[in-house]
């Protein structure tokens, strides 16, 4: 399994070597090539799992199977695009005086050590070293949060850490009461937090402690993921950052959260034979998506405004996951991907259109199409295809998750219309005045490149028109895992 | 299939014994005015810690928790503590904190907090074939005093050391119930102390430069304005 070493790799050698480059160009250059090499890689591993049907790694202290696999590939994938948007960005930032060349090495050092601990998080077989990767990701990202060291960012990011500190304290509490009970049954040692393990042995593991332990589990990896009522880090957090930053948050590192919080919840319904577990994600999907949607009209940022729309789709996902049917798994998989692909594509066009209009504002944004078409285009079709329009995978995914709804659960789907209704009516009601009208004033031409938005949005087109058959196979088999066991392992 | 890790009585007791020991410091961290007393108590739950780990691992045989007794005594006994008061010496803050709400207040809910948290663990004892009986009660009520402390202080310094007592609280329930974690999972938590602690270590220098306070209050107003200004 060289390729899968190599894939950690990458990034970590990447990201130490980016702490060294000092000229801004190379920076640059290596930092899209480090992400291209991990993509490849990402690609190559994937192919193998999927041939396989999922393996272990280096001596079973790494699992791979096609939950995962996916993940890391998509990971991977918007790890690169994103590193290609911030070289022209992160260039006008420089260029602006908003940061300086030692602050741009920190950039790139912590962006790639980021993706190293998705990686690491995403493929081990350890949910001690999971909780461990997810702390790594967000340490990275903190000293990214506060980069143009203004007021309001560092009081973002001190805010991200105390709160998420908070949150994945409590998880890693969760953590030690699952190794409480595990380590009856396997015994003291690496085996008793062995995901693999403990899932053949679910049935062994105390319900009552395991049932507390979600609790805990739920409130510190629902932190991470952004979850009402513990989201207040979220908008502020990719408010202040860099763009750049922005995108992998919404993202990617929520996506990590959301994995591990599912992975416990597999092994929860093995332990309890009930869905408590999924209906507590119920509640709490159901309760960020109102909470987002109703917040997400108060906004006056631009970029607070599309967090809060990451929330809510987080919402949404979390929901699907607590269904737990099949039917409901592979559209919250599908609905991962997509949200992944078009909020980082999102996020990268209103990076641009930031700078271009000098402000984050949206009071202040005025007339995109008329100023620069690609920026304002790419605006209104990403904001078209977040809200869930056809032909879009947003609108594919959240067609399944209504069906899913339907059969299990029929009285949610009137809440899930009625929530995803307002969410949309707010994004139409800011994004409107933005792309038309007249440019305002203090409009500047920027140096953009779209490319990564329109593959972000073409791939999501693809996924709202005909998924290939590769990819649904894929969401079939990662769907069949999650569904839990009825009646106990 | 399990190793027969139950120490004998002798041990048990000692440990109830710096249980209650743990218990007593985390209030006597969030009853603290003065900064530096603060610090004092923090290093001396850093001892504490490393004396109990020590005593685990020499009734339960598990001999990879002498390691973690090490690393604990020279991380949070005295590493963590010594980065802190460097820092507040450099920052010329070594003078009162003040509690958000009154004392008295304070300490009763902390109270509650801890009787709360022996109610929630009761279904977890019968299980515990291990050391105490209240050990994991005791160590999930340390992990919500720390919070309570986190919550109460205004302090950016005083937060952090909440936050710190938090995960002492919380490697005393992995030791206090299971006789620890894995090593390598030990080792990774450890170091993720260490790069969060040298992170917090920097923002103190960012925050006191920008805002001219550690002051909590003073930051948030700043995102508040932010939104409503705009």
């Amino acid at each position: 399994m060289n390729l899968f070493l190599a894939l950690l790799l990458a990034p970590l050698l990447g990201g130490l070597l980016l702490g060294l480059i000092r000229r801004p160009q190379w920076a640059v250059r290596v930092n899209v090539a480090t992400g291209a090499i991990t993509f490849a890689f990402s690609l190559g591993l994937a192919g193998q799992v999927l041939d396989a049907h999922g393996f272990d790694a280096l001596g079973g202290w790494f699992h791979l199977d096609a939950y995962n696999a996916f993940l890391v590939a998509l990971t991977a994938f918007v790890g690169m695009t994103t590193a290609i948007f911030s070289g022209p960005y992160m260039r006008h930032e420089l260029e602006g005086g908003r940061i300086d060349p030692d602050r741009l090495r920190l950039y790139h050092s912590m962006f790639q050590l980021f993706l190293f601990g998705m990686l690491l998080g995403f493929t081990t077989n350890n949910i001690g070293v999971l909780w461990v990767s997810l702390e790594l990701a967000t340490l990275a990202t903190v000293l990214l949060v506060s980069l143009y060291r203004t007021p309001a960012s560092i009081a973002a990011a001190w805010k991200y850490f105390i709160l998420c500190g908070m949150g994945i304290a409590l998880a890693l509490f969760g953590t030690v009461l699952v190794f409480f009970t595990s380590s009856n049954a396997l015994g003291h040692g690496n085996e008793a937090l062995t995901w693999t393990l403990l899932h053949a042995h679910a049935g062994a593991l105390d319900p009552a402690v395991m049932t507390i332990a979600f609790c805990f589990l739920m409130v510190g990896y629902g932190t991470k993921v952004g979850l009402a009522p513990m989201h207040a880090w979220l908008p502020d957090a990719h408010g202040e950052g860099p763009t750049p930053v922005s995108a992998v948050l919404s993202g990617l590192l929520l996506n990590l959260a959301l994995y591990a919080l599912v992975r416990l919840k597999m092994l929860v319904d093995g332990a309890t034979g009930g869905d408590l577990a999924g209906q507590i994600m119920m509640g709490f999907g159901l309760l960020s998506l109102f909470v987002a949607a109703f917040s997400l009209h108060k906004q006056r940022d631009i970029k607070r405004m599309f967090s809060f729309s990451s929330i809510e789709h987080m919402g949404l996902m979390t929901f699907a996951f607590g269904i737990g049917s099949q039917l409901a798994g592979f559209a919250a998989l599908l609905h991962m991907t997509a949200h992944s692909l078009v909020k980082s594509g999102i996020f990268f066009t209103v990076g641009h259109a930031a700078q271009a209009m000098r402000t984050q504002k949206m009071a202040d944004i005025r007339g995109l199409i008329r100023h620069h078409p690609g920026i304002g285009w790419g605006l209104l079709i990403g904001t078209a295809a977040i809200a869930g329009f056809p032909p879009f995978g947003i609108f594919a995914s959240e067609f399944l998750l209504f069906t899913a709804a339907l059969d299990a659960h029929p009285w949610t789907t009137g809440l899930l219309l009625f929530g995803l209704l307002i969410a949309m009516a707010g994004l139409f009601r800011f994004v409107q005045p933005m792309v038309y009208g007249e440019p305002a004033e203090q409009a500047v031409p920027v140096r953009v490149n779209m490319l990564p938005v329109y593959i972000h949005l073409g791939l999501a087109l693809v996924l709202g028109l005909a998924i290939p058959a590769f990819l649904a196979g894929w969401y079939e088999q990662a769907a069949a895992l999650i569904v839990p066991l009825r009646g106990g392992a | 299939m399990s190793p027969d890790i139950t120490p004998p009585a002798m041990i048990q007791q000692v440990i109830n014994g710096l249980a209650a020991l743990n218990l007593l410091v985390s209030f006597a961290l969030l009853a603290q005015h003065r900064l530096l007393s603060v610090l004092h108590w923090f290093a001396a739950q850093g001892v504490l810690l490393a004396v109990t780990a020590a005593v685990v691992a020499h009734g339960s045989g598990n001999h990879e928790l002498y390691l973690s007794s090490v690393l604990t005594l020279l991380l949070k006994g005295l590493l963590l503590p010594w980065l802190l008061w460097r820092i507040i010496m450099r920052l010329h803050v070594h003078r009162e904190v003040e509690p958000l709400m009154n004392m008295p207040l304070t300490m009763l809910i902390a109270l509650v907090v801890t009787l709360f948290s022996f109610h929630i663990i009761q279904p977890i004892e019968r299980i515990s074939q291990l050391m105490t009986r209240d050990s994991m009660a005791i160590a999930t009520a340390c992990v919500l005093l720390g919070m309570l402390m986190m919550i109460t202080r205004r302090k950016a310094i005083t937060q952090v050391i909440g936050f710190l007592a938090v995960e002492n609280a919380l490697f005393f329930a992995a030791i206090g119930s299971t006789a620890g974690m894995p090593l390598v999972v030990e080792i990774g938590i450890a170091f993720d102390v260490l790069i969060a602690a040298l992170i917090f270590g920097l923002f103190f220098f960012q925050i006191r430069e920008t805002f001219d306070s550690l002051e909590v209050d003073i930051m948030e107003s700043h995102l508040i304005h932010k939104d409503e200004n705009e």
